[in-house]
């Protein structure tokens, strides 16, 4: 705002949008394709991917430039705050969507088939109950236990989430040693999280037998807990960038939205797994 | 304010760059408006097209110009284009052009995103209407895409499910961007409830869009996995059921469709108040009023699943609730009565359609009350009822809203008065033929014809030759719209800043057509 002391930051005309447009329209052709086992599908998706990262690079890249050269004043920093905010509400809502799909599998359509005329007429014998591959899938298998791996996997991701906090109490504080270490720690718990997850997977498809086939609980298993370690990945990469700004010297003490929006986007990521973590693998 | 334009725009306030750069790289909130609104332009002459075909096909018993297949394709797609690529696309229009000037903003909150909004929906058009060509024709289960039939089908399929994803990402950016514009970007002195109310309407139909778009991206999600991955979601050998497809379905569906009615409320609490040259009756209860709708609209879903079989206790909860969004559904239509009772009133053609809307609406509101009787909707579920009902509140509630917002605010945009004389033959053939057309689909549906079929029982000819009939006329009428708009942006008398007399608010203190950046400095609002 130095400038024009004042006034709201517009930008020039920026051809990053019809980037991601493109990258877009190159993956899902891809990705069509490739479902289909259709040739070309993996270099379309490949490129589109490519695409859309060159796209996220670029954008974010020339933001940040935009907000270390003081262009972003106190009226540009208040959009951020309610973009990020109304972004977060909308990732719940799609969250939401699962976790519905999952208590009317547990509540309504499970028990509805193991009783009454359904129980007569379509599959007899058929005992419902929880976890269930349902009662036409032939497929035995052994769903996930909570106090293995998982619960250490809470432990690791609500720690992260008291790091983070600890490097935003530096932050606020001006003490960058802490703020790197607590980011850098943050980062570590968080890839040790995705590593467990995989790990978790390798061992549900080799060893317990639980598919993404294994009826509603294993689509709601993989679709939850896959769609949430896609967002511990995304999350992780934006603290790794938010590290790499730290240690390149950005933010101050009283401007450091990217941090914070990081750290918000972090915390949404935490809650969701507690909700994972009691309806998914415990309860 | 001609002070304030007159003063040096900050550094990265560029001019209109030249060439086809100006609107593939926009950050600018009138120009992307404008390029929302010929994407609903093309779509709805494609849609339109494709609803002709239907119209045609209709016109007497036998199968004579599509095939049953073809058919369904036309349905569905003539649904996903008229919802996602023109009526939501056209009220984007109209949230980027005049929500900024009339709250005195500067542009919108995040301008790079809104040129992403935008540019996204031209990937999604393409995919849909594309998808014709692929083998096994375009998607024909129905807009609603419910399971087990939309799991069946080919590569069209998968295609439209990436193309809903798409116009999701849109969605929601677009919406968080005017949210946030609303929210952060009003100039002093405009508090919430001193905003015009078409800004209201736009703030809730923006919250309910980011509430419900991830829910529908869920829901195609779910059908992505059911259809390639080998989930059971929706399939009851694995504990799944396809119901709850429907559930998910319309948890964003019944939200969706107060998406494509609220914005049209605040275009018609803006015409009729001009042309009336009276306030807004009861400004505080009309927000009231679109809140509670909103709110409502989230506990009501259950009312589209009716038949599927659910438990009477559920039956009745959703019967209630739904019919209780009447009551503020009438506050606003006794708001616009009230507005213009004792009214200076004149007839210009934007005031012709805003009448016509509060008239036409409130018959599809009615029918919307009949089908939420459980009792009556058992008899009409799928019937022609359903599809009269809806096209009375999408055509001659949303449809008649935008147009009526065109001719309000087209001096404003392009400088000119619109040319009233083919307006008024624009409103009238429009408002009569599409009476002819949609008005004996209530009876064909109290008759029993079932939609989505190209074919019927020989008592249901008459009507429907009438209905076909009354949509050739109102198709063809659309033409004089055209021609309108055209006349509007190449010439025609001068449009004042304020360019209808009873004009309120911000954008008519900004010259017409209205400068390229507008508010570079906030104006005081008392």
């Amino acid at each position: 705002m130095s400038a024009h002391p004042g006034a709201y930051y517009l930008p020039a005309p920026s051809h990053w949008p019809l980037v991601g447009s493109l990258a877009l329209m190159s993956a899902a052709l891809g990705a069509t394709l490739l479902i289909h086992d259709l040739s070309g599908g993996g270099w379309l998706l490949a490129v589109g991917a490519a695409g859309l990262a060159t796209m996220l690079v670029g954008w974010f890249g020339k933001v940040i430039r935009e907000s270390e050269s003081g262009l972003h004043g106190v009226q540009v920093d208040r959009s951020f705050r309610w973009g990020m905010s109304w972004f977060i509400f909308s990732e719940g809502m799609f969250f939401a969507a699962f976790f519905g799909a999952l208590f009317y599998g547990r509540v309504i359509s499970v028990p509805d088939l193991a009783g009454g005329e359904q129980l007569r007429l379509l599959w007899p014998g058929y005992s419902g109950g929880w976890p269930t591959a349902g009662p036409g899938i032939e497929a035995a298998f052994t769903p996930m236990a909570p106090w293995g791996i998982p619960a250490l996997n809470t432990l690791f991701l609500l720690s992260s989430g008291a790091t983070v906090t600890w490097a935003h109490w530096a932050l606020k504080r001006g003490r960058r040693g802490q703020l790197i270490v607590g980011l850098g720690l943050t980062v570590a718990l968080g890839l040790t999280f995705i590593g467990l997850q995989a790990y978790e997977y390798h061992h549900a498809y080799t060893a317990l037998g639980l598919t993404l086939g294994a009826g509603i609980y294993g689509a709601t298993f993989f679709m939850l807990t896959g769609f949430h370690g896609l967002h511990v990945t995304i999350g992780s990469l934006m603290l790794l960038v938010i590290l790499g700004r730290a240690l390149a010297g950005h933010f101050r003490p009283d401007h450091h939205f990217a941090f914070e929006a990081v750290s918000w986007y972090w915390h949404f990521v935490d809650v969701v797994w507690l909700l994972l973590f009691i309806f998914v693998y415990w309860l | 304010m001609e002070a304030n334009l007159a003063q040096p725009l900050p550094q990265a306030h560029h001019a209109a760059p030249g060439g086809v750069w100006r609107w593939l790289a926009s950050t600018n909130h009138k120009d992307i408006g404008t390029l929302y609104f010929w994407f609903a332009a093309t779509m709805f002459l494609i849609g339109g097209l494709m609803a002709m075909l239907i119209r045609a096909e209709l016109f007497q018993p036998g199968l004579q110009l599509v095939q049953p297949e073809a058919f369904n394709q036309l349905t569905t797609l003539h649904g996903l284009i008229m919802i996602f690529g023109v009526i939501m696309p056209a009220f984007t229009a109209f949230a980027n052009w005049q929500v900024p000037l009339m709250i005195g903003a500067p542009d919108m909150a995040f301008p790079r995103m809104n040129n992403w909004s935008f540019w996204l929906l031209p990937v999604a058009g393409v995919f849909l209407v594309g998808s014709t060509l692929l083998p096994g024709g375009a998607v024909a289960g129905g807009w609603t895409m419910y399971p087990p039939l939309f799991l069946q089908g080919g590569i069209s399929y998968d295609l439209t499910i990436f193309a809903i994803h798409i116009m999701g990402a849109s969605s929601i950016m677009g919406s968080i961007n005017i949210a946030t514009t609303i929210l952060n970007m009003r100039a002093p002195g405009m508090t919430l409830m001193k905003m015009p109310l078409f800004v209201w309407t736009w703030l809730i139909t923006a919250f309910l869009l980011i509430a419900v778009m991830p829910v529908l991206a869920g829901a195609v999600t779910m059908l992505l996995a059911d259809r390639n991955f080998g989930t059971h979601f929706f399939d009851a050998a694995g504990g799944g059921d396809p119901v709850l497809f429907q559930h998910v379905f319309w948890f964003f569906g019944h939200p969706e469709v107060y998406i494509l009615i609220l914005p049209a409320f605040g275009i018609i609490s803006s015409v009729i108040p001009t042309f009336s040259r009276k306030p807004l009756f009861g400004y505080a209860s009309m927000v009231y009023a679109t809140a509670s709708i909103a709110i409502l609209s989230f506990l009501v879903w259950g009312h589209h699943m009716f038949t599927v079989g659910m438990p009477a206790a559920a039956q009745l909860y959703f019967m209630y609730a739904t019919l209780l969004i009447a009551v503020p559904t009438g506050v606003k239509v006794f708001n616009w009565v009230a507005t213009m009772w004792r009214g200076s009133l004149t007839f210009e053609t934007a005031m012709l359609f805003a009448v016509a809307f509060v008239c036409l609406f409130t018959i599809g509101g009615f029918s919307g009350l009949v089908l939420a009787m459980v009792p009556v909707d058992i008899q009409l579920q799928d019937t022609y009822y359903v599809v009269a009902h809806f096209h009375y509140v999408l055509v001659t509630g949303a449809l008649f809203s935008i147009y009526a917002g065109l001719y309000y605010w087209l001096p404003k945009w392009t400088g000119h008065m619109v040319n009233e004389t083919w307006g008024r033959w624009h409103f009238w053939l429009s408002a009569i033929s599409v009476n002819v057309l949609f008005f004996p689909m209530h009876f064909l549906g109290l008759a029993g014809m079932p939609r989505r079929i190209p074919d019927y029982a020989l008592q249901f000819a008459d009507f429907n030759r009438v209905a076909s009939i009354g949509g050739f006329v109102f198709g063809a009428s659309q033409i004089l719209l055209l021609i309108v708009i055209l006349k509007c942006i190449r010439g025609g008398e001068k449009a004042e800043a304020r360019a209808w007399e009873g004009a309120e608010g911000l954008e008519w203190t900004v010259p017409s057509p209205a400068p390229y950046h507008t508010f570079a400095q906030p104006p005081e609002v008392k």
